[in-house]
């Protein structure tokens, strides 16, 4: 492996590790508020792949875009993807876990729920849109844009960190300085004084799911234009996100971006170095060396202002 | 737990509140969890101004009661009035929006925020916080002012017990209810605590205390109830507690005669 193929890795890995991370935040924040490993997530974000299919197919973008009408293209699938992951997110929500949290369930439930759920949402998406893969539209030419030391970023990869750096950096926001982000980090810390202050737990639940479930959709959607969409695109992206929220500290939010940052960048020079047959083993077994030394995870135990 | 042997003897306080003058009232009230009921029929007033004090033993329902009356807890039957209007049934973060504030057992403040984010948190029921209500409880509380930035965890027990009060004022409470705020202090801080809660009190904040320190809650109270296993086996004035055989016995340790 040369210096330069060094940075193409590294790239590739920085691409998929913001994607990871944006998918991780859904998993850590719900569990933050809710101690629910929510596993249907990876649907989450399938839907959002679909939203921006779909759309996109709908308005069939011209050939030879002009660079004003690529960017319309790519903000349709952005916001498809959002309103369909946040929706479903939303609906999740109301439909699975709300009616247990009514009913005091155990914990074990939620879990086997989060389980069924994610595969009903995955078969019925197999179910409506078809078994096959979807193509996304071509909303661009994905020409390489420039270099960094000899790496080659094309435009999709430029999209996908940055799309994947606003939504980080957004939610960081949300939930360390707004009042929807107090509430988050209130009821993560305690729920009882949390309805004390006059925190509707519900309502900050529901809007957590939402949350995580916009960008879970934009994530699938710009998974899609990399690859392709289809009903079992999620699980293998959300298992590994879900590794990622646990890397970084199940409920941190700062720890989820780097969980998602570091698995990305393994998982890519995993696949350089030893073929794609081994691209998860990498990963993963970091994530078992760390949870060995470090069992809260890389900022678990941190004392800090992040729920 | 009911090993003081108070007898249900007395009748209404003599200087109880009118019922139709009362700030809180609870009528009534039994409150279960599953199938042990833990309040078998609390009633009590406390008028605007006052301090009423909440006394008892292990498990009589002490915390029980308060939370029935924040909120927290539906009761089975009964009823909570605030200013003769009924809230039972009204769920604790709507409820704090009639001017209850709960100072819960144990603190609970949110321990890996800082103090000054909690107290912002004590707030979080106002559309637009008040900065004169941050600078109330610094002036109440000064040690807070000093620590704003540290992560509440840190804080020492006494300290955490400030904070937990200031958070509860933030929210600008008529009726403030608390839960053996002395718990675990050492006699010094609890002296001090209690001069911060007369002050907060002469500001004109009505306040029900929950107390196992028997003889600093009734100095502070206008009144006391003594609760023993879910019901209420004495009412009366403060000094007039303070001074009953019965419970300088049970509560403050005197070997009866
Ligand atoms: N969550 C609960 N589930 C079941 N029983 C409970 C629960 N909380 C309280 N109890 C029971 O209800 C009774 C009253 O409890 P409560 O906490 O109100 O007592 P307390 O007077 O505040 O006691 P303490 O002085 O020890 O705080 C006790 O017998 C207790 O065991
Ligand atoms: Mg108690």
């Amino acid at each position: 492996m040369s210096l330069s193929d060094i940075w193409d890795v590294l790239v590739l890995g920085v691409v998929l590790g913001s994607l990871y991370a944006v998918i991780a935040i859904g998993y850590t924040l719900v569990y933050g508020v809710l101690q629910l490993l929510n596993f249907a997530h990876s649907e989450v974000f399938m839907s959002g792949g679909f939203g921006g299919v779909i759309a996109l197919t709908l308005v069939e973008p011209a050939a030879g875009p002009t660079g004003l009408q690529s960017a319309g293209y790519v903000l349709l699938g952005m916001g498809a993807g959002a309103v369909l992951g946040g929706a479903v997110a939303f609906g999740l929500e109301k439909a699975a876990y709300q009616p247990l949290r009514r009913r005091n369930a155990p914990r074990l439930v939620f879990l086997l729920t989060a389980i069924g759920a994610s595969f009903f949402l995955y078969n019925l998406a197999g179910k409506l849109f078809g078994r096959y893969p979807m193509k996304m539209p071509t909303m661009y030419e994905n020409k390489k844009l420039f270099e960094v030391f000899g790496a080659g970023v094309s435009v999709t990869q430029l999209i996908i960190v940055l799309a994947g750096v606003l939504m980080l950096l957004t939610v960081d926001l949300v939930v360390n300085r707004t009042k929807l982000g107090s509430g988050i980090r209130a009821v993560a810390q305690d729920p009882e004084a949390a309805a004390l202050m006059g925190v509707d737990i519900d309502k900050v639940v529901s809007r957590t799911f939402v949350l995580g479930g916009l960008m879970g959709g934009v994530a699938g959607f710009l998974f899609g234009t990399n690859l392709q969409v289809d009903y079992t695109m999620g699980f293998l992206p959300g298992i590994t996100a879900f590794a990622a929220a646990v890397l970084g500290g199940i409920g941190n939010v700062r720890g989820a971006m780097l969980g998602g940052l570091t698995l990305g960048v393994v998982e890519s020079f995993t696949v350089e170095i030893w073929g794609d047959a081994w691209r998860y083993v990498g990963a993963f077994a970091v994530l078992v060396l760390v949870l060995m030394f470090r069992p809260t995870g890389l900022l678990g135990e941190r004392v800090g202002r992040t729920a | 737990m009911s090993g003081v042997g108070l007898e249900k003897d007395t009748g209404p306080a003599p200087e109880a509140a009118g019922a139709a003058g009362a700030l809180l009232e609870l009528r009534d009230l039994h409150v279960c969890y599953g199938a042990i009921e833990a309040l078998k029929g609390i009633s009590l007033t406390v008028a605007e101004g006052e301090v009423v004090a909440l006394l008892g033993a292990n498990g009589a329902g002490k915390s029980t009661t308060l939370k029935a009356a924040s909120g927290m807890l539906a009761p089975r039957t009964g009823e909570v009035l605030l200013r003769g209007e009924r809230v039972d049934g009204i769920k604790s973060h709507e409820l704090v929006h009639f001017g209850i504030g709960h100072v819960p057992e144990g603190r609970r403040v949110f321990a890996r925020m800082s103090v000054l984010e909690n107290l912002r948190m004590g707030a979080y029921r106002l559309r637009r916080p008040d900065p004169d209500d941050l600078d109330r409880v610094f002036s109440l509380f000064p040690v807070l002012a000093r620590r704003r930035k540290q992560v509440s965890g840190t804080l020492s027990g006494g300290e955490q017990q400030m904070l937990a009060i200031g958070r509860a004022l933030m929210g600008k409470p008529e009726l403030l209810l608390l839960d053996e705020p002395s718990m675990g202090l050492a006699p010094l801080i609890v002296r001090q605590i209690f001069e911060i809660l007369k002050e907060i009190n002469a500001q004109g904040t009505t306040l029900l205390l929950v107390e196992q320190n028997a003889s600093q809650a009734l100095r502070l109270a206008d009144r006391g109830y003594v609760l023993e296993t879910g019901t209420v086996v004495m009412a009366d004035a403060a000094p007039a507690l303070l001074s009953d055989p019965r419970i300088r016995a049970a509560y403050l340790g005197e070997v009866p005669e």
